[in-house]
This record gives structure tokens, C-alpha cells and sequence, in this order.
């Protein structure tokens, strides 16, 4: 998989967030396997030093680093987060953020869309965190998007992938634009599901940061993962609805 | 001066929000920086003067999804 010219190995993306320790991270990325790390900016006070810390523990992972805008509800509030981010973490990628709706975290739409334009002509590389609405993409990849990111359902309820029609719809619009469903996946069967349907890749971060043993569950997204990319490059036999015997019917003895 | 400092009102006497963040005990930690919503660099700082009132956010990187 390659986003904005750069090959990424691993098609599942970790959150940093919500685990247990830091030492609970590093193992929950170490068993992921994962390519991309996402990162946020805070506030800090002086000689906090939390930032460092942080910091050193992200470097440490030897993963590609993805910031993002997170709570930001306005274009200014995601652009100037984004500046912020791009000079604290030294990467020009950035995963956009711009929440409309207070109890849903649903991406704003009109907002999304301004602030992708503009932070492209800033020369950023653009993650937009968007819905699966097929005219929102479109207008995402005019602004210059190289790649979307389709919630498979609101962040942080582990609904799995709650408008299926939905994205196949955009999954077959956009065939050749690197898709990855992000936020909303709550088991490695619902990661399984949108690779089968031909996604690139899955960012999650609850799911596995606030499992019984986040290190396990990041195992285990990454087999179902890598499961389900082996389906969907398999090229998958077509559901019917009688049965049809696996079994050869000739030849079959004679008893009755 | 009074500003507001990551949203709690702050007194410095600095003039220059680099000078500030010296004063506020920043030193070389790993901080990007705002003033008023705006975006400012780290090469700008020096050079950005500051006002009373003004709004300066300082944040850091930090665990995110």
C-alpha cells in the first residue's frame, strides 16, 4: 500500500491513545505490526515536560507518525492545529479532523472540505477523516486528497461497519483512491469484513487500547486483517441461494 | 502584562512571546505554539511581540486516535 508516495508495510493503522501504561502500548504495537501510528497535539504547561515524554515513546515504536486534528470543530481551529502538529512531529501528513455534530463526532462536511483545500495549497499531505458519502470524497479528492477515510461507524463505539452498502458504494467509486476505514471498529471480524470489501487499510484505537489485554486484541487485528486482505485478493466465490453439493453426486453407491 | 495562557489568565512581564516562554519555564521543551488563533513558528517568536490580552496556546505532542 503507498499513500502520498510512500510505501506503507503494514494495511493497519494504531491510535496512541487511552491504553492502560506506556509499556502497554509498545507491546499493543509491537504484536499490530502496525505501519502508522496516530498522535495528537495538547496543551502543556511549563516545565510539564509530558510532550518529551511522549515523544521519545512515539519515536520509539519505529513506526510513521500521523497527527491529527482531533476535536477540532472549526476550518481556523483545524488549520492552525495542523500547522502546530506538522512543526511539532516534522512530517507534512495530517490526519483532518472537523467535527460537526457534538454526540456523533461526525465530520463536518462544508467544513471538511475548506479546510483540505486549504492545507494542501499549505503543503500538507491530507488524511481527511470523512463519512462514506460518495459527493463528499469527490470533493475531497478535487482538494487535492490523495487518500479518504471512511468511518466505519462513530468514533469510539465499536459498531463495526454500521453502513455497509454505503461504503461498497464509494469502495467501487473510487476504485484506484487508498481508502481506509477509520473509527467505529470494535472486533477483528468487523476489520476482516471492510478488507474483504476491498479497503487498503483500518485505523482503530479503542478497540484495542481499551481490550481486557490490548496486546492480544492487536493480534489479533492483525490476522483478521491480514485475513481479509487474502480474501478480497483471492477474488471470493459468489453467495447463492440453493444449496449445490461440494461432494461429487456420480458415483455414489447405490443403496436403497 | 495580563494574557491568557492555554485558556487561565497568565502575568508576564516578557515582551516577546519567545521571551515568554522562557519565563513561563519552557526552556527547551518540545512545544508548538499560537497566539490570537494564529499559528506561529518557532523561527517567529522572537519577533513576535506581545499585547495584553492577547490568547497564546502552547501544546505538545500527546496520545491520540
Amino acid at each position: 500500500m503507498e499513500v502520498y508516495g510512500t510505501a506503507v508495510a503494514s494495511r493497519l493503522m494504531l491510535g496512541t491513545a487511552q491504553y492502560p501504561s506506556p509499556q502497554v502500548l509498545a507491546e499493543a504495537f509491537r504484536r499490530s505490526g502496525a505501519g502508522i501510528a496516530t498522535v495528537s497535539v495538547r496543551r502543556e504547561s511549563g516545565g510539564e515536560k509530558a510532550g518529551a515524554a511522549f515523544w521519545e515513546l512515539a519515536r520509539g515504536l519505529g513506526v510513521a507518525i500521523l497527527p491529527n486534528t482531533a476535536g477540532c470543530h472549526s476550518v481556523k481551529e483545524a488549520v492552525t492545529t495542523a500547522h502546530m502538529a506538522r512543526e511539532l512531529f516534522d512530517t507534512p501528513w495530517i490526519k483532518l479532523e472537523v467535527i460537526g455534530h457534538a454526540d456523533t463526532l461526525q465530520p463536518d462536511p462544508f467544513g471538511l472540505v475548506e479546510a483540505a483545500r486549504i492545507l494542501v495549497e499549505d503543503g500538507f499531505q491530507v488524511f481527511p477523516y470523512t463519512t462514506e458519502d460518495v459527493v463528499l470524497a469527490d470533493r475531497l479528492l478535487s482538494a487535492g486528497c490523495e487518500v479518504l477515510m471512511p468511518w466505519g461507524a462513530p468514533i469510539g463505539t465499536g459498531l463495526g461497519l454500521t453502513n455497509v452498502y454505503g461504503l461498497r458504494t464509494l469502495r467501487a467509486q473510487f476504485p484506484d483512491v487508498p481508502m481506509v476505514v477509520d473509527a467505529g471498529l470494535g472486533l477483528p471480524s468487523q476489520a476482516a469484513q471492510a478488507m474483504e470489501m476491498g479497503f487498503d487499510a483500518v485505523l482503530l484505537n479503542t478497540a484495542v487500547a481499551k481490550a481486557g489485554d490490548p496486546a492480544a486484541m492487536a493480534d489479533g487485528f492483525a490476522r483478521a486483517v491480514e485475513a481479509g486482505r487474502l480474501a478480497f485478493e483471492a477474488d471470493p466465490m459468489e453467495p447463492r441461494d440453493m444449496a449445490a453439493p461440494s461432494t461429487p453426486v456420480i458415483g455414489k453407491a447405490f443403496l436403497e | 502584562m495580563k494574557i491568557m495562557l492555554n485558556g487561565a489568565p497568565a502575568e508576564v512581564q516578557a515582551e516577546t512571546l519567545a521571551a515568554a516562554l522562557e519565563e513561563l519555564g519552557y526552556g527547551e521543551a518540545r512545544v508548538a505554539t499560537a497566539l490570537n488563533e494564529d499559528f506561529v513558528p518557532a523561527g517567529a517568536r522572537a519577533a513576535t511581540r506581545l499585547a495584553p490580552g492577547d490568547r497564546v496556546e502552547i501544546v505538545a505532542p500527546r496520545q491520540g486516535g
